[in-house]
This record gives C-alpha cells, structure tokens and sequence, in this order.
C-alpha cells in the first residue's frame, strides 16, 4: 500500500535576549551549573515573575517576518505539570493568546521549487532546566541554568509531506530567525530545537492518522532520521494490522531510532490557566509599526528586489536571498564585480558548492568578498577564462593564494587574446589532425570543438576560447 | 457535584499527593461538599462577562533586558535536601 | 499606662522623649512573648536579633537620625520571607526553610527603623480561619484562650491583642486580616490589591493575596502602610502610583461622608448580638456627621463560591514547586522520583493544604473549566462591577467583619463549609481587590466585635480617616484582654 506521511513541527527557538524572560539572570551559555539560576528561576517560595521587555519586538519581529497578525492583548498562562527541571511544577506559557497568529513561509525544495508552509501560531515560553542522566550512578542530576531562558514556540500546520520537506522548513526557519536577529540560531547550544509531531495514511485519503510526537530533537540531520525512523516504523505497525498509539517518543541518534519517552509526566491534564502574576500586555500599532522599521530586509522582499536591480533569474534571486550571510556575500561581491549576473551564478553554482563540500558556512570563509569580486571582474574583463577562473578559486580556497592579480602574473595565466601568436598554433594543430579538418569541412562541424579544445590543451587553457573558436573557423573554412 | 474516590484519585496523581483509604474517603466527601458549595454560581446569568483573570484592569509593567543577577549557588543550595557539585539530585529518572 | 498598651505613635514620643529606650521597650515584649508563651502566638522569636536592633535603633536615635518607626518593635507573619531567619508559613514543609532573601515588606519595615521580635503563627499557607491547620499547633484568643483568634494571620492578631509586639505584619487573601484582627480586638488593614510588593510573600493565591499592617489603631496602621506601601521593581503587579501621606488625612471631618451599608451584610447567617454592635457603630458614624444610605451588591452572595474556586485553583499551582528538590521538606529514602514528589508532599502539607491543592486541580482540570474557574472568573467581575456601581454613590462602605465573634477551638474543624462560611464578609474585597479594613466597634458575650470599612480603589486614606475619626470618640480599641494581664 502506498502512503503519505504527514508532519508538523513545533520549533522552540531561543530568543536572543541577555538576561531570562522572568528574572535577571544571566543566558549565557556554558556557565557552571545553577550558577545563572536565581531565586525566580528556581522557583523558591515568595519569588515572583517579571517579563523582559525585549522579548516582545523579537516575537513580533518574527510574527512580521512571516507575515502574521500580532495580537493586540498577549497574555501568559500556567501549564501544570511536575519534572525535576521545571522548579516551579509549571511552565509560564502562552495558551490563549499567544503573541502570534497565523502567516506563512515558502520554502525552496531542492528541486527548486517552493513550498508554503502554514503556521499555525508562535508563543513566548519559558525553558525548562536541564536533566543529567549519565552523570550519577543512582541519581539524575539537575542543572537549572537553562530555567527561564525565553523561548518563541513556532507551530506548524500538518502542511509538510516527507522529512526533507520538514527539514527544508526547519532550515527556512533557522535561517529566518537568524537572519531577523531574535535569535544566535546555535544548534550545538540548543537555540532552536524540534518536536515532530509525525502520522501518516493511505496514499489519496485526507483523514489524518493517529501522529506521534517526537521530541527535542536538536539537529537537521536527527531530525530528518528521526521522522524517517518514525514513518517506517509507523508503516511496519499498520501493515502488520497494528494500531499507532499517540504517544510522545524520543529520538536516540545512537540507536537511529524513536522510542517512547517512559518518565513523561504521569497524566496529561496540565489544566492551564491565566498566570496571574502577569498582567496582560497590550501590543499597539505604534509599537508594531517601530518593530517593522528596525528590521532587516526579509527573505521574500529581498529576493523579489534581487531579481530587479540585478536582473537575475527568480531562482538565483531566491537561493541568493534565502541566507542573510550569503546575500550579502553576494552584494559585496557585486561591488567588485560589477557583473551582477556572473556573480549571482558564481555564487550560487562554484561557491555554494565548495562551502557545502567542506562543510563550512559564508561567515567562516577566509577569502574575502573583495577578492572574489577581482577574481570574477577578471573573467568579465576577459583576462582569464572561466576555467582558470575555477583553478584560481581553488588556489584562493586552499590558501594558495592571496590576491588574485598577483597570482595571475605569477603564474602567467593571462589568457592569450593575441591572433598573431594563436595563428600559428592552430595552423599547426589543423595540419597535425588533417583527418578531422577533411571531415569538418565536409559538415561534421561538431569537430570545432575538438580543435579548440586542442588549443586550450596547448595553451594551457589561456586562450581566450570566443577568440579561439572564431579562429579555428576562419582557418577551417 | 459528587466527587468519588476514582476522581480524588486521579487528582492525588495530577497533584503529586498520595492517600490512604481513609483519606480518599474523607476528601471525597469533603470535596463533594464543597463543590456543592461552589455550585451556586451555576445560579447566576453569565453569558457575555468578560472574566477577570485580575482586580487590577492595568497592563504588565516590564523589565529591561539586563543581567542583574550574580551566582549565589552556594546560598541557594544551603537550603537544598541533596546537592553534589553544584548539582540538585533526585532519584534516577530513566527516559 | 505600661509600655505595650501605648500605640506606636505614642511609644515614638516615648522613645523620642527618653522616657524608655528601645531595648527597655523589645525586652519588655520579649519578656511578655515568654510570659505568654501558651498563647502559641510566635513560631519564631529571635531574642538577639530584636536586642540587637534596639540597640541599633537607641544609637541612631542619639545620634540624631529620626527612622519613621526607629525602635519600634514588631513582628512578621510566618510568610514574609526573612533573610537568614527561618520562614514557616505555618508548614511542616518549609519547617527547616531558612530564606535567602527579605520579602520587599521585611525590607521596607526593616530600613524604617522596626525591631523584629520574630515571626507569628499562622494557618498553613494562609489556609484558614481559625489558626488550627498550623503545623505548630493552634493560636489561642488572648480574650479566652478557649476560643480562636481567627486565621490565618492568627498569630499576628493576637500578639497585638496581647501586648506581645507593638504591631504585625498580615496577609489577607480572604479575610485573613480582618477577620482575626475582629476576633482579637484589634485594628486590620487589607489595602488595595498591589498597593503593596508581593515579593518575598510565599503565595497562596496570587491575583487575592495582599499583605497588610495589624495595629492597635488606625493612626499605627497608617504609619505602617506609609512604609510598607509603593511600586516595587519585583512585583510587576504592584501599584505603579505614588504613596499619598496617609496620615495626613486622619483628622478631617467626616462631616458629609457617604457611608453605605449593603443589605446583604445584614441578612442572615450575623449573630444578633454582633449586629447590635455593627448598629451601635452605625450611630457613631451618623453622630460624626457621616450620611448612612443602602446599596445593593447583587452578587456579593456568590463571593465565596467563585473565591472558593479561584483561590484553590491558583494556591495549586502556587504550592507545585514544593516538591522536595530545592528546598523545604524531602521524605526519607525515596524510592524513585514519584515516591520522592508525592511522599515528600503528602507528609509535608496538612490535611487543609492537601484539600484546596485538590479542589483548586479538580476545577482547573478538562471539561471542568468552564463550568468552574471561567465561571467564578465571570462572577469575579460582577461583583466588581456591584463595587464600582455602590462606589458611584458612597464614599465607603460599612457592614460586619465576621458573622459571630471567635468561635470556640475545634468547633468547626470537621466542617470546612462551616469554616469557610466565615469569610462571607471579607471575601468580596479580595475578589474585587478593594481596600478594607477591620476595627474594634464593641463586644459580643466579652468578646470582641469587629466592623469593616470597605474603601474604592487607591482610598485607603479614606478608610483610615473615617477609622480614625471613630477611635477618637470610642474606646473599644483601648480595651486589653484580661486574660493576658494588662497591668503588667
């Protein structure tokens, strides 16, 4: 039987903030532990909770950034229930009237088309503490400096269809927030984090099945496993005339599997209600309308300007737009090299492909935008070829090289444009090869390549190659 | 509303008490009584009031974003039942 | 006249004219608390401490510095969280909590110049009426050590009563100070909710909770609220409005003044001997030239079924983060992590505690929130709205603290409907969050009847003037009860 697999995800970003969104400890990440828990953020009796401010233009920045309404009231509530890191036995959230509704994302799918992704609200929450399984022989440990670190839960529609797609948006959303600065977006210290909420059913039918939800998991990479894992699984149970049962899971990337949480709270009932500790805080257009003045470009509007002021392809706008980092590789780069279109397909094509194959992103890279800009301005200009454009690249890339110019001269790698020393050349390489000249002349003019190609061999891939074809021609007919 | 020991139960659990037989007893008759108490409310005409999380109709009063907090571990684990460098434990919680 | 029976104000002329100094003052108390040690009134004394403080207090009076309250001696509730000094609520479960920090109250009181003498006794958690669900045993009424002193700021109530401590700090979430300051004869103020910090007040039920002072008179009472009162950084619920001088107001006239008594108040349930009391009180106010009319409160009847749903519903939450891990009780040798939450707080919370944790989940839980917290949380606002409608047409509102004076110890611990019935009085001002306050109006079989005035939002200055003005021409807030001495 054929099957469709249906996933939502609920996202817990970390908001960027200096200190917790109820107390004045600090967030920094790495501290010994409980040592940035306070009496608020341990819960400790007569302690009482006040909100950081700046937490509110960061959500209503993302709410803008994906085209949401902001709500005018947003209030906080409790959710009740006991684990060791969550001191006070419940978590300040926002049930009723979270902080943003609705708005969209499109992400770009690998086969270059783009999907939109619904969301379904973001709240403003506090984190739990963290729990110490491996430490202790008979004990789990508790560290508490996580405790309060404020947190923008984004909830997905059920919109996406595979776990490339659900990763493709989880990236879309790193980037986002990265990008609209309410977020560092470091993976390896927790800031964003994954539940997948996982079902699937009969291929054409619309009744969704009974999901299972898999929690905290913390990269691309786990989760893209973890709902494979969870969808095979799922598959195996019915087709063995099994029933799924709603649970929450836990991804175990040692095991590469899901497997259900045994210590999740005894019921679910976490009988919410208005924290009343906090009073309701009115968000106005006043406020919204300065939140929109203070943000960066977004994605959407950035691509759309790409593809107009550099007259690049929509494609090439959108991958360009789509990482804040690189889209301003890509106009430093422009200032360079004032061939908009080259850049944009160099960009996108040669340097994409080096930074994904060693792993490493735009604001690492040691060769700078300046050079890169000289490099491409070189082949506009026409005093290399594209090819040993390429070889520069790998020369810069490897360290090799520093600036571009010298290394041209150094290397002697100037393209030769000159008719009167290629003439001779290709004289003479069209009489070494009579055979494929006859069958040239005779119509075969496929061959021209293979005579320019034994001219870029013989010149070491300096000539110009429009010269070389045009001469090549000329000498055959 | 009568409260039966099943739902005192399920309430113990959600609450993280435990009773013995006496006292499931007890509780769910003095939880009855008092929820019949409460019932008196079902007497009153509600429909469209707005509910009042608050007495005061005044808006949140916010903080700025600033580390005001120093480490004081060592006070506030003075007062903990059972600490090990720097860490509150409990018994083994297996996921 | 001997030291304890002068008010705070007159022991500050005292202090200032030399005539005892704040040492001879605390020891005098601190001699009285161990005199009365049967009257359970202290959970905590902190003998060197208060010594130290007066001592403190004596050489900044000489050294010319005027503190506001400089060497007065006072005692906190059990609840305000002091630094260094254990901080009980009334619980087994916090029965070796040493608080890291002062409650923004402590503190306040504290830079004013008080001594504390120790923290009071009190229901656990502030759930009660009659001071009996204390883990350290009940409080007896200094008027007759059979009888209740009323809760749960019992034990600040009759310290006062009993000359154990100038003045006290109290929490009144449902009545808890006005009800026992009713039963023990003395002066309560409940002020408007936010008036003053929360911080450092371990929490019963949040949007209800209020702290206020517990004084002989209402000019004590306004001296203490002038220091306790203000926005604090710490509590975003507290009042972002300056502090008026309460004292100030005390000597207007009350000529002209609207006092308006609501039927409801009167109807049944008030003991015919307290309600000649209330009535007796009414003409005194008519004397002073205040104009007594009626108002209808509509909903004043379902106060105590929506305060008897929200208070539960927030106190269960509040009291989740007592679960032996950070702090407080743990049980011995838990077995596993569940064993560990329900051992250490099934032992750690009494029976009361253990009920309204129940009663607050079991309304707060699906399919029952509608029908409960919503509702009572709809009710809330009517009864309001009653308030803002009376407030159009009189200044305060006058009407009896307590249906009967203090009952006798046990009678009604078997009865929780009994008891809770006790708060019918009180409960609306903390749903509304209204300032109300309790004083002395006369006695009921020797025992001591207390009448509320019940102010609009911010109007605590009012209150206290019409108290005030009341206290001038009566003296039942003179009277001491004869069972603790008061010669001596």
């Amino acid at each position: 039987m054929a099957w469709e697999t249906v996933i939502g995800l609920e996202i817990h970003v970390q908001l960027n903030t200096k200190s917790k969104i109820f107390s004045g400890a600090s967030t920094e990440f790495g501290a010994e532990p409980n040592t940035q828990a306070c009496a608020v953020d341990l819960g400790l009796p007569g302690v009482l909770p006040v909100v950081n401010a700046e937490v509110y233009p960061k959500a209503v920045a993302f709410g803008l950034g994906v085209g949401a309404s902001i709500s005018k009231i947003s209030a906080f509530d409790r959710k009740n229930y006991f684990y060791p890191d969550l001191p006070k036995g419940y978590q300040i959230t926002q049930m009723d009237k979270p902080i943003v509704l609705g708005g969209s994302v499109d992400i770009p799918l690998a086969d270059g088309t783009l999907k939109q992704v619904n969301i379904t609200r973001a709240h403003l929450e506090e984190d739990a503490g963290k729990s110490l399984h491996e430490e202790f022989q008979q004990s789990t440990g508790i560290d508490l400096n996580r405790a309060g670190t404020p947190l923008l839960e984004i909830v997905s529609e059920p919109d996406m269809r595979s776990a490339k797609e659900a990763v493709a948006y989880a990236k879309y959303i790193h980037q986002l927030v990265t990008y609209l600065g309410v977020s560092d977006g470091n993976m390896a210290e927790g800031s964003l984090r994954c539940d997948a909420n996982v079902s699937i059913r009969p291929s054409g039918t619309t009744e969704m099945g009974t999901r299972t939800e898999t929690k905290n998991v913390n990269s691309f990479r786990f989760l893209e496993r973890a709902i494979n894992f969870e969808v095979q699984r799922q598959q195996q149970v019915l087709e063995s005339g099994g029933r799924i049962v709603q649970e929450t899971r836990l991804f175990d990337p040692d095991r590469d599997e899901t497997r259900p949480m045994r210590s999740k709270e005894t019921a679910m009932d976490y009988r919410y209600f208005p924290e009343p500790d906090l009073l309701p805080v009115k968000i106005d257009e006043a406020f919204i309308a300065e939140v929109k003045n203070s943000m960066p470009e977004l994605p959407r509007e950035k691509a759309a300007r790409f593809a107009n002021q550099y007259q690049l392809t929509q494609a090439d706008a959108q991958v360009l737009a789509a990482d804040p980092d690189l889209a301003n590789y890509f106009e430093d780069t422009v200032q360079h090299c004032h061939d908009a279109k080259t850049t944009g397909n160099w960009v996108r094509v040669e340097l994409l492909a080096r930074l994904n194959r060693d792993d490493i992103h735009i604001t690492d890279l040691a060769l700078s935008a300046e050079q890169f800009g000289i490099l491409l301005s070189r082949i506009s200009d026409k005093t290399i070829s594209g090819k040993i454009a390429k070889d520069i690249l790998d020369a810069l890339w490897q360290g090799e090289a520093q600036s571009v110019d010298e290394y041209i001269e150094k290397n002697d790698l100037k393209q030769v444009s000159d008719s009167g020393s290629l003439a001779p050349l290709i004289e003479k390489i069209i009489a070494d090869n009579p055979k494929q000249a006859e069958q040239y002349r005779q119509g075969k003019t496929k061959l021209l390549g293979f005579f320019v190609g034994q001219v870029m061999k013989e010149t070491a891939g300096k000539a110009n190659p429009q010269q070389v074809n045009e001469l090549v021609r000329t000498k055959l007919s | 509303m009568k409260i039966t020991d099943t739902v005192v139960k399920n309430i113990a659990d959600l609450t993280q008490l435990t009773f013995d037989k006496r006292e499931l007893a007890s509780f769910s008759t003095s939880m009855s009584e008092i929820l019949e108490l409460v019932e008196q409310m079902q007497q009153v005409d509600t429909t469209g009031v707005e509910p009042m999380s608050n007495p005061l109709d005044a808006t949140q009063r916010l903080r700025e974003d600033v580390v005001t907090e120093e480490n004081q571990r060592e006070t506030y684990q003075g007062i903990a039942p059972e600490t090990e460098d720097g860490i509150y434990l409990v018994p083994k919680v297996i996921e | 006249m001997t030291m304890h029976e002068r008010s705070i104000v007159q022991q500050l002329d005292d202090l200032h004219s030399g005539k005892y100094s704040a040492v001879e003052l605390t020891r005098h108390y601190l001699d009285r608390i161990q005199r009365h040690e049967a009257l359970n009134c202290y959970i905590t004394v902190l003998e060197e401490k208060a010594l130290a403080g007066a001592n403190a207090a004596d050489s900044a009076r000489a050294e010319g510095q005027n503190h506001l309250l400089g060497g007065i001696p006072i005692a906190h509730k059990d609840i305000f969280c002091t630094e260094g000094i254990k901080t009980s609520a009334g619980s087994k479960m916090l029965d070796s909590f040493i608080a890291p920090y002062d409650a923004t109250v402590v503190a306040k009181l504290a830079a004013a110049g008080v001594v504390t003498l120790g923290k009071t006794n009190m229901d656990e958690f502030a759930m009660g009426s009659s001071n009996e669900t204390s883990f350290y045993g009940p409080v007896r009424n200094p008027w007759d050590t059979t009888r209740v002193p009323g809760g749960s700021s019992g034990g600040s109530a009759a310290a006062v009563a009993a000359g154990l401590c100038s003045a006290a700090t109290g929490t009144d979430t449902g009545g808890s100070i006005r009800q026992p300051s009713a039963h023990c004869g003395i002066t309560g103020l409940k002020p408007t909710y936010g008036r003053i910090s929360r911080w450092g007040m371990i929490a019963f039920a949040s949007s209800l909770d209020q702290a206020g002072p517990m004084a002989r008179t209402a000019e004590d009472a306004a001296l203490l609220l002038q220091v306790m009162s203000g926005s604090d950084s710490l509590d975003s619920t507290s009042l972002d409005e300056p502090v008026p001088d309460y004292r100030a107001d005390l000597t207007r006239s009350l000529e002209g003044l609207r006092i308006g008594l609501c039927e409801d108040f009167f109807a049944t349930g008030l003991e015919a001997d307290s309600e000649q009391v209330i009535q007796e009180a009414i003409t005194v106010f008519e004397q002073l030239g205040a104009k007594i009319s009626r108002v209808a409160l509509p909903h004043i009847a379902q106060s105590i079924p929506a305060y008897y749903v929200i208070a539960p519903a927030e106190a269960s939450a509040n009291l989740s983060r007592f679960d032996g891990i950070r702090f407080g009780y743990r049980c011995e040798n838990p077995s596993n992590l569940e064993d560990l939450y329900s051992r250490s707080r099934s032992e750690g919370f009494g029976e009361e505690v253990k009920r309204r944790i129940m009663i607050g989940a079991f309304t707060l839980s699906t399919g029952y929130y509608d029908a409960y917290y919503r509702k009572a949380q709809q009710i809330r606002r009517l009864i309001k709205i009653d308030f803002q409608t009376a407030f159009e047409q009189v200044d305060i509102l006058l009407g009896p603290t307590s249906p009967q004076p203090a009952f006798k110890q046990g009678e009604k611990t078997d009865d929780q409907v009994a008891m809770y019935l006790q708060d019918i009085y009180t409960i609306a001002g903390n749903l509304a969050g209204l300032p109300a306050m309790s004083i002395p109006a006369g006695f009921s079989s020797k025992l001591p009847v207390g009448v509320q005035l019940i102010g609009n939002y911010m109007q605590e200055g009012r209150i206290l003037n019409a108290a005030h003005q009341f206290q001038q021409q009566t003296d039942w807030h003179l009277r001491s009860p004869g069972a603790v001495g008061a010669g001596d």
